[in-house]
């Protein structure tokens, strides 16, 4: 069957998608807790105030079938009820400051499956775009080879003190700065 | 200078043939102003052919019963009072390529009023807000892939991309697959709109029956006696279906 056709998201989703906890993927205060961090910027590097971020991991143990709860709801009034605090649902939905920043706390990625999968979407962007953050450490993957040597380091994230890490996306711009996006359709 | 919907529709004509073979809007398209600073130039890195099992955009987030109340679907609810507008009843199904149901995934909308406002501080559109309409849903897909809404049709609204620029009524959705990589964000329109040919957001899908994809059928056999209008879209979701995945749940 033929696809339905992507749009942009528009300047109007933040009072639909972002919800409550959306950059908490990591029960809270359970050891292990990493974040990851960065900008989202445009071709001329002016930061993007109204871009959404997606992540989608693979649990410590390897796991990638997921959990409910990354939205749960609170079925008296209706309202957001904040994650569960045990569950690791292994999805985070972040959407930029004002300033282009976005942060995210969640477990680090098992060293098979060593990055983050990330879908970006933002207001003049029509269709969305999948990259990957790469944990500092991690060894050439099928993905990484199939990338120019010069290129890939746009997707490693570097680390700043213990259990920081760097991650800037920058749709446009030179061949080894612009973010590598990936095309799965 | 904002550009005159003459110069716009002129570049409109322009891209008018498909650039590429797929449905999608190529993420550079002049018209829509916004596109220009912010697509890719390198080429994508194909990733549709991974040998590695184990990539992770080939399972993606689950969602269930603890995600989604029962009022989330019908937007008329929300609040104390009746919104204003046509009330109106949107269904389909969600599949993948292959026409398997999409089941127990989340659907979102958004959506602006009956007058063309959005519930949203940067949206200064001088039409009124509606205190009874928030204009956000969300459900899960039955065991078909089937979703429901009811909400009230959308009013049309300016823009700033060139002058005199309206976006046709839509309805914005996101979708999920049993995949990441299938994820879908997207937009709705009504049968009919004459602003159809206006609009760059509706225009960068240039091949003319892609774009017919995201026009809903009015379906008079899903409307209600003295209560509401309905309309029929299904949406397919691209890329590749996380067949393992299916049985798990
Ligand atoms: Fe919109």
């Amino acid at each position: 069957m033929l696809p339905t056709p992507s749009q942009t998201v528009g300047p109007f989703y933040g009072y639909a998608l972002p919800f409550p906890d959306g950059a908490a993927v990591a029960p809270l205060g359970r050891p292990g807790t990493v974040v990851f961090h960065g900008l989202v910027l445009d071709g001329e590097g002016a930061p993007i105030p109204d871009a959404l971020l997606e992540f989608w991991q693979a649990a410590p143990d390897g796991g990638r079938q997921g959990r409910a709860g990354s939205m749960r709801r609170d079925h008296t009034t209706g309202g957001h009820a904040g994650r569960d605090g045990v569950t690791f649902t292994g999805f985070g939905r972040v959407a930029t400051d004002a300033d282009g920043s976005w942060s995210l706390h969640t477990l680090t990625p098992p060293a098979e499956a060593p990055y983050l999968a990330v879908c970006v979407f933002a207001r003049g962007l029509l269709h969305h775009l999948f990259t990957r953050v790469y944990l500092p450490d991690a060894r050439p993957d099928e993905v990484l080879r199939r990338i120019p040597a010069e290129r890939r380091s746009t997707l490693f994230a570097r680390e700043e003190r213990p259990g920081v890490f760097g991650f800037d996306i920058r749709l446009q711009g030179a061949p080894h700065e612009e973010t590598v996006f990936l095309d799965f359709a | 200078m904002s550009p005159t919907q003459q110069e716009i529709s002129a570049e409109i004509a322009a891209q008018a043939a498909p650039t590429s073979g797929t449905a999608h809007p190529e993420r550079r398209y002049p018209p829509y102003r916004s596109s220009l600073l912010r697509h890719p130039r390198q080429p994508l890195v194909p990733a549709d052919d991974l040998k590695d099992p184990d990539a992770v955009e080939l399972s993606g987030p689950v969602f269930g019963v603890t995600d989604v109340t029962e009022l989330d679907a019908d937007l008329t609810r929300q609040h104390h009072g009746e919104p204003l507008g046509e009330r109106i009843t949107v269904t389909g199904r969600v599949l993948d390529r292959d026409g398997r149901p999409v089941r127990g995934q989340l659907v979102e909308i958004w959506q602006a009023n009956a007058s063309g406002r959005y519930a949203h501080q940067r949206d200064q559109h001088s039409a009124p807000l509606d205190p009874n309409f928030t204009g956000v849903g969300r459900c899960l897909t039955d065991d078909q892939g089937r979703y429901r809404f009811t909400t009230v049709k959308p009013g049309a609204y300016p823009w700033r991309n060139h002058t005199n620029a309206w976006r046709p009524a839509h309805i914005h959705f996101s979708l999920f697959g049993t995949a990441f990589a299938q994820r879908l964000v997207t937009q709705m329109y009504f049968p009919g709109d004459p602003l159809f040919a206006y609009d760059p957001i509706l225009r960068s899908v240039t091949d003319d029956a892609a774009r017919q994809r995201l026009v809903a059928a009015y379906d008079h056999e899903l409307s209600v006696p003295e209560w509401s209008l309905g309309y029929r879209w299904d949406v397919v979701l691209d890329g590749p279906a996380a067949t393992w995945t299916e049985e798990g749940r």
